[in-house]
């Protein structure tokens, strides 16, 4: 597994660039991985939306279906692409340094 | 020259089938030779190192793919399989072998013109090597690397005009029979049907939003040759709600021997004569049919369109004029809680052109499921956990004795309130004063 050095940091990744490890998470993460996710810069929204995935996942141990994600956040589908173009799965749950979506997807 | 000893594989070089193996050594050979001088932008020994890693997985009888794989293109959920070798220094070629999926035509014809341009395409982005087609109906082109991933749907949409298939939990790629475009049994256009609903759904199939995966099909009759009903969350079966055509002169030509049964298909033996009453008549699922004075007769209301009588005499027997399509739901693989066929729903609805009452069925229910279905619940599970008689109130269908094979036989039957009389509230002092405890 690759590790990737950003300004005072060392992030363990696997190839798709997730996190291997959750607590390794820090906002300098999201700084890093952005660009990649064809994200110019972090706003309210998108933090919104990175908070709840990590509240989420911390209190219930895996990832919010995608419509939860919206029922809660208030951003329906549409305009979670417009802020990540990946989707929730590849963008926004790996900016939030969840684990890989896994699964026949 | 390959770069991998194959001896296992070599074996599956003899035979007569298309041999798998010694169509990858044409490409492996065609990679090294490259006679087109292509600017390969993924190795050009990826072939020789699938059969490098496939050789190796003969010899220990285990898979050499990592587990999953989280790739794709900005604006999609879905479409994209992304896969990893577990040895990527054995076999550099297929460190990364990424399946793309591309939405295929309804019927799947093609002309030369559109195989040339993706041959290209992939010579120069990926592979070389391909799945025509996938089985639920996408083209699949196998083995590319992700910085290639844009770069292929850049290519496939501006020069193509063509899109992804669908992956994860989503709509995935819809298919359909090749119906009236060279069968005289589809009793409506199921690939303009196919087409359309693929079109509407866009963002249903490219953009993940249900509990897990949903899958359409569309068979023009009740034969089945896309397997709607073993495959498909929601089956689209063509029938017909009036009389089979019977042309008696025809039908005594087929008596006579004149013309083969089942068009010949049997001819690879000698089944002796044709014999009406034994073949046509006594087979029929619901003894409708009568063969008396060289006169074949069909009591249609007890005919369940089966298509055997059709199948046998094809240049006799025509589907009926009046035809729609019957609507089930529900068929999936045994993951979690066993296999299912789709059941059915709809037992008729007319195919019409903008497909009203079909597209108002699925939303409603899609509505339901979306709302109510569990994380990675195929619909037929959320049938069987709240119910089938549900999936007919959420879509307004009435109950219908074509809903059910046969009743329940176990009395637990639920009520609902406002259906009995004097409602669930009780009082026991009011019970005990004409019972005694």
């Amino acid at each position: 597994m690759a590790i990737v050095e950003y300004k005072s940091n060392k992030f363990e990744v696997d190839e798709d660039g997730f996190l291997l490890k959750f607590e390794d998470w820090n906002p300098e993460w999201v700084e890093y991985v952005k660009e990649s996710e064809g994200i110019a810069t972090i706003s309210e929204s998108h933090q919104k939306v990175i908070d709840f995935l990590q509240d989420y996942y911390k209190k219930n141990g895996i990832a919010p279906m995608v419509r939860i994600l919206s029922k809660v956040t208030g951003y329906k589908l549409k305009e979670i692409y417009e802020l990540f173009p990946s989707g929730p799965g590849k963008g926004a749950c790996k900016m939030a340094g969840l684990p890989k979506p896994t699964g026949c997807v | 020259m390959a770069k991998h000893k194959t001896p296992l594989l070599d074996q599956l070089e003899s035979g007569p089938w298309p041999s798998f193996v010694s169509d990858i050594k044409q490409e492996v050979a065609h990679r090294y030779a490259n006679p087109k001088g292509v600017d390969f932008q993924i190795p050009a020994e990826c072939p020789d190192d699938l059969l490098g890693v496939l050789e190796l997985s003969y010899v220990e009888g285990e898979t050499h793919w990592k587990h999953g794989g989280i790739v794709g293109v900005f604006g999609y959920g879905g479409g994209v399989i992304g896969r990893y070798c577990d040895q990527p220094e054995k076999f550099p070629g297929v460190a990364h072998f990424h399946t793309v999926r591309l939405n295929q035509p309804s019927g799947m014809y093609y002309k030369t013109d559109f195989l040339r341009q993706l041959c290209d395409l992939w010579e120069l982005r990926g592979s070389g090597l391909t799945n025509m087609h996938g089985a639920t109906g996408d083209i699949v082109l196998l083995g590319t690397s992700t910085p290639q991933l844009e770069e292929i749907f850049w290519e496939v949409t501006h020069n193509m005009n063509n899109d992804l298939g669908g992956s994860g939990s989503n709509l995935r790629t819809p298919a359909c029979c090749l119906g009236e475009s060279r069968c005289e049994y589809a009793c409506y256009d199921s690939q303009e049907m196919c087409f359309n609903l693929t079109n509407e759904y866009q963002d249903e199939l490219h953009r993940p939003a249900f509990p897990y995966k949903f899958k359409f099909k569309f068979d023009g009759c009740s034969l089945g040759c896309v397997a709607a009903i073993a495959r498909s969350d929601m089956s689209f079966i063509g029938t017909w709600r009036d009389e089979i055509r019977v042309d008696q002169k025809t039908v005594a030509a087929y008596v006579g021997g004149e013309i083969a049964p089942n068009a010949g298909a049997y001819a690879g033996r000698d089944w002796g004569k044709f014999d009406i009453q034994k073949e046509v008549v006594e087979r029929c699922p619901s003894q409708c049919i009568r063969y008396e004075g060289g006169k074949l007769e069909i009591n249609n209301k007890e005919c369940v369109r089966c298509m055997h009588c059709i199948c046998v005499m094809p240049r006799a027997l025509k589907i009926g004029n009046d035809r729609g399509c019957s609507i089930l739901v529900g068929a999936k693989a045994p993951i979690l809680d066993g296999p299912q066929m789709g059941s059915l729903a709809i037992p008729f609805i007319k195919v019409d052109d903008d497909y009203a009452g079909v597209k108002e069925f699925i939303e409603a229910t899609w509505d339901w499921w979306m709302e109510e279905g569990k994380n990675r619940e195929r619909i037929g599970e959320t049938l069987k956990r709240l119910g089938f008689a549900k999936l007919l109130e959420v879509t307004g269908t009435k109950a219908d004795p074509r809903h059910v094979k046969e009743p329940r036989h176990n009395p637990y039957i639920f009520w609902k309130e406002e259906e009995v009389e004097g409602g669930w509230q009780r009082e026991i002092s009011d019970y005990r004063s004409r019972h005694q405890k």
